[in-house]
């Protein structure tokens, strides 16, 4: 015992004003595994917090949305230093797929889950999707096309409004 | 570490007032932990309480809101609902046990 009990009690501040009404927005603009899981972890850490969380899906990261490539993103070490890997090395036939793999795995050891499920758990933590109108136009996707809790394909402009007020990460 | 007062007993905390020593909790602590903010608790509360508590026990750190819904097969939509806007760390605090620290 290094101090002495005295009322009031310590309680947590799990309700401070300053942090109600937090607002995240966060546009993904990149379809690469490794890219799209920072963007769903802040997400779900985020929604974790109380923070009104709201994801905008554009250019390549419509990839994380779309049905068709949602699962099988991938994980390249071409053009990526941090692998430290000879560049070469990405050229060659199988490497991607190897890499991608591996990342899986290290992802899945950590018991963090794939894409779709992930994207499951920040719909159901209250969090929300949108996928990008120009990104749907020149892709020619629709929304059936995209994963089904995805609330609508709307504009930029319409997600700036949506997300007034809101903090902004660009991935 | 602070000592406080909890269901009239002494009991020892954190800077933040999350337990540091979970044996000294039980669930009449529980009880009073949730009062302290603003909850008050049901069955459902001591499913994903008890869940906690076991998971611990066994494993020595404190699941995330994941781990709660897949092994704890407690759906993350209720756990938002039980325990409002923090429900991790709310879980934590009336389960008497540290802010768990996985990312996700």
């Amino acid at each position: 015992m290094t101090a002495t009990d005295t009322a009031p009690a310590i309680v947590p501040s799990f309700d401070t004003p300053s942090s109600t009404g937090r607002k995240l927005a966060i546009i993904c603009s990149k379809g690469s595994l490794d890219m799209a899981y920072p963007g769903l972890i802040l997400a779900n850490a985020a929604l974790g917090e109380g923070v009104e969380t709201h994801m905008f899906f554009t250019f390549w990261g419509f990839d994380i949305i779309n049905k068709k490539t949602m699962g099988d993103l991938k994980f390249t070490p071409l053009g990526n230093t941090a692998t430290h890997m000879p560049q070469g090395l990405g050229g060659i036939p199988g490497v991607t797929h190897m890499a991608t793999s591996k990342l899986k795995k290290s992802i899945a050891d950590l018991d963090v889950p794939e894409v779709p499920e992930f994207l499951e758990q920040i719909v159901a933590s209250g969090g929300h999707l949108w996928g990008c109108r120009m990104s749907a136009d020149m892709n020619h996707l629709t929304e059936d096309d995209l994963y089904n809790e995805v609330e609508a394909i709307i504009s930029a402009s319409d997600f700036i409004e949506k997300t007034e007020g809101a903090q902004l990460l660009f991935i | 570490m602070p000592v406080t007062t909890i269901d009239n007993r002494p009991v020892h905390v954190n800077e933040e007032g999350f337990l540091t020593e979970p044996a000294e909790w039980d669930e009449s602590l529980g009880t009073a932990l949730a009062a302290q903010i603003g909850l008050e608790l049901g069955d459902e509360h001591w499913k994903a309480i008890r869940f906690l508590r076991e998971d611990y026990a066994t494993r020595g750190e404190t699941p995330t809101l994941r781990r709660v819904t897949v092994a704890g097969g407690i759906p993350t939509k209720d756990l938002f609902r039980l325990f409002p806007s923090k429900p991790a760390k709310k879980l934590a605090y009336v389960a008497g046990l540290p802010k768990p620290h996985g990312c996700v």
